[in-house]
């Protein structure tokens, strides 16, 4: 007798809990050849401004933790995604592309306490004050990952957010979002707390234009390659100021690393503090 | 009405467990990748300083092995340097995880070897040790960002030799930033604390870290001195005394060998009348008292304003009294056994000298067992600048009183020594504590605080304390040289 296999509900993941749209809509995810190969949820405004909301809570404590310990993390989860490689190779990205995503986690892993001294340092003011310069977390980081390559493209986005101490909220990838939705799966399991990374899939323009014009949201990284969003998203992002970078989807290790400090500068404030020096 | 009558409350004893510790009976060297007999060296053991009981035995490495360590890190050095910085990263994370898994065992051993205690070695030595590793391997693929925009290449292969203060976590200041920079190390660990630096060695090896890339080669100066001397070597880091330090330096003398120095210190603790007096107190403890004083860094030197230095001191001999000092298995100990005999003899003749010059002491009272090497906390008033106590490294868990009235006299007073590793600011005035800061000639300047390490923070001295910093990117320029310089 040949078994019965246990297929698996894809899910959107927000505030570290695996829930379907609110909407209670969904989209078919096809397979490379074109066959449906699962149901996936399709995410409204509401499941964008609940991601929000958890991202917010998530952000404190997450940006208040040591770069030392936000490094352990990002290596954590790089080797949950390890663990995971030969089964999200076998369903929908390619082992190449996996291997990859998992060196780009390692590699901003290593970036966390390394911020501080690259991107700030003290100023030789011309006055009897200690001032110096120190990087910070923007907040919440809004992701429009790329079609292609659906889990690199993506990672090469959430994993500087953050190292920078950076909470994210992620719309993947509407041509192959299952990828993105391992992730979630991936993360759940390693020790990235609840909330710091919530993932979306949907309908992009619609999600994004939520996204964008949500007023709680700091920053906005978008490589999805739409030149047409692109300016939709600057727009948005003008009534409140967020910091708004375009990018290529990154489609090797080295184009997700070779410009890494502007990646974390993107989404990092800069603070500069004054102390008196003598009476 | 009831008497109240006065209940000593002790502590039961906590020892911590040592089932779980495999130590072999016998180490070589670890040279090639392996662990290889010793071809003209010898063994001898290393014994446990709270009871003088033998450990296990260690091979400790003559010149041809010395040779042969050399020529097994030639061959390895360029296929490691070749790696991409990420591969390289991840052998070191490994490294980073491997020491995390096998902390209880690793902390346990420190304590066995060294005479620290536990609490120590547990909280301290070995969790800093997998964050050096940790830290260091994030800067193998970002090295560039660590140069100020220079050019670089790694030195090649790099001679270190460690102090017996703490043995694995100066290994890992040594080994961690060499191997990002694509460096193949020759360790020499201490003579009477070799064994986690061999029990790093099968790490190493668990990490699959490619052979000859590390050797760990025990042994005692007679090894240091060979292998300073050693051709095949590009660079040279040595922690340990100045006297040492300065013989290295020397015997360098126009080789074009690199050198980093991390030597001894007379480090001045600093309290101000309007410090918070107890949580200086706590600070002058584990500035003095931290690993019975065996720190380059110690606040050997405390340096009290005079119109509170009554106040401190009492406070001070007070907070001593309730030291723990006694086995350092034991999870209470504060202050564990001293780390070898001769050590003991040095802390002894300058206990002596103190006395003989007119300083006043006081010793805490306390039971130490019968076997083992011990020096109770101890405490000395009445001390001139001129007092060998005040001038000399210790390197035990003694503490030399000198006042001061005005802040330009702090400072002077820090300032003189031939020394400049660390110094400690106890003041609630942020202005007063940053000027002293900016005037002191120190490596390293606590305020409010004291004996704090982070592989993120440079650490190094000034005039005799050394040259080189260790940690941060600042850790990383040792091992590095500039192309076509």
């Amino acid at each position: 007798m040949t078994r019965l296999s246990v297929r698996k509900t894809y899910k959107l993941w927000i505030g570290g809990a695996f829930v379907r749209s609110e909407s209670g809509r969904y989209d078919h995810a096809l397979g490379r050849d074109g066959a449906h190969v699962a149901n996936l949820p399709r995410a409204s405004r509401k499941d964008v401004r609940d991601a929000v909301a958890a991202a917010r809570k998530a952000f404190g404590p997450w940006a208040a933790r040591t770069a030392y310990n936000r490094g352990q993390i990002l290596y954590r989860a790089a080797e949950a995604l390890e663990s995971r490689a030969a089964e999200l190779a076998a369903r929908s990205v390619s082992r190449d592309e996996v291997d990859a995503a998992i060196d780009v986690l390692l590699h901003y892993a290593g970036w966390t306490d390394k911020i501080h001294p690259v991107l700030g340092g003290v100023n030789p003011v011309a006055a009897p004050f200690l001032s110096f310069s120190v990087p910070e977390p923007t907040g919440i980081v809004g992701v429009v990952a790329p079609d292609e390559p659906e889990l690199l493209g993506l990672i090469a986005e959430v994993a500087p957010a953050l190292a920078a101490g950076n909470v994210v909220v992620a719309i993947l990838s509407e041509k192959w979002p299952l990828g993105g939705l391992d992730l979630g799966e991936v993360l759940g399991v390693s020790d990235v707390p609840g909330g710091v990374v919530n993932l979306l899939s949907g309908r992009r323009g619609e999600l994004a234009q939520a996204l964008g014009a949500h007023r709680d949201l700091n920053a906005i990284l978008d490589a999805a390659g739409d030149a047409e969003l692109s300016a939709e998203l600057d727009r948005l992002g003008a009534e409140t100021i967020k910091r708004v970078r375009h990018g290529r989807p990154a489609a090797t290790y080295d184009e997700a690393v070779a410009d890494s400090l502007s990646r974390l500068e993107a989404v990092t404030e800069l603070k500069t503090a004054w102390h008196p020096v003598g009476a | 009405m009831s008497v109240r009558t006065s209940i000593v409350w002790d502590y039961a004893p906590a020892p911590e467990a040592t089932d779980h510790v495999r130590l072999r009976d016998s180490y070589g060297l670890f040279v090639g990748g392996e662990f290889r007999d010793p071809v003209d060296g010898r063994r001898e053991p290393t014994i446990n300083p709270a009871t003088e009981e033998p450990l296990a035995e260690v091979a400790w490495a003559g010149p041809k092995d010395l040779e042969a360590a050399i020529e097994a890190a030639r061959a390895a050095q360029p296929a490691w340097a070749a790696l991409p910085g990420r591969e390289r990263a991840k052998y070191l994370f490994r490294v980073a995880r491997l020491i995390q898994e096998r902390a209880r065992e690793l902390a346990v051993v420190e304590s066995l070897d060294g005479g620290k205690p536990l609490r120590e070695s547990r909280d301290v030595d070995i969790p800093l040790a997998a964050a050096h590793f940790f830290h260091y391997a994030g800067w193998a693929d970002k090295l560039r960002y660590g140069v100020a925009g220079r050019e670089v290449e790694p030195m090649g292969v790099v001679g270190q030799i460690v102090p017996w203060n703490f043995p694995l976590l100066m290994a890992a200041w040594k080994l961690a930033p060499a191997l990002a920079c694509g460096n193949a190390a020759i360790l020499k660990p201490a003579e009477t604390t070799p064994l986690t630096a061999l029990l790093l060695a099968e790490i190493c090896q668990e990490a699959e870290l490619p052979a000859g890339v590390v050797a760990i080669v025990p042994g005692d100066g007679a090894t240091g001195a060979t292998l300073v001397r050693a051709p095949g070597i590009d660079k040279i880091a040595f922690t340990g005394s100045t006297g040492v330090g300065r013989d290295i330096q020397t015997a360098l003398a126009g080789r074009d060998v690199g050198l980093t120095l991390e030597l001894g210190g007379k480090s001045a603790n600093i309290v101000f009348e309007d410090a918070a007096l107890d949580q200086a107190v706590e600070g002058i403890v584990n500035g003095i008292f931290f690993n019975q004083g065996h720190v380059c860094c110690a606040g050997s030197r405390l340096l009290i304003q005079e119109s509170v230095a009554d106040q401190v001191v009492a406070k001070l001999w007070r907070r001593m009294g309730n030291l723990r000092v006694g086995d350092p298995l034991d999870k209470n100990t504060d202050v564990g056994a001293i780390n070898s005999a001769e050590q003991l003899a040095r802390i002894e003749a300058l206990v002596a000298a103190g006395e003989e010059e007119g300083a006043v002491r006081r010793t805490v009272a306390c039971d130490v067992p019968e076997r083992g090497y011990w020096f109770a906390p101890t405490l000395f008033t009445d001390v001139s600048p001129a007092h060998r106590i005040a001038v000399e490294e210790i390197f035990g868990p003694v503490v030399s009183v000198l006042t001061f009235r005005t802040q330009a006299e702090a400072i002077e007073k820090a300032n003189n020594s031939r020394y400049g590793l660390a110094a400690g600011i106890w003041t609630d005035k942020g202005a007063k504590a940053f000027e002293v800061a900016a005037a002191l000639q120190a490596g390293v300047v606590w305020q409010n605080t004291y004996n704090h390490f982070d592989p993120t923070a440079a650490f190094g001295g000034y005039k005799e304390s050394g040259f080189g910093r260790e940690g941060g990117p600042a850790g990383l320029r040792p091992y590095l040289r500039e192309k076509g310089a």
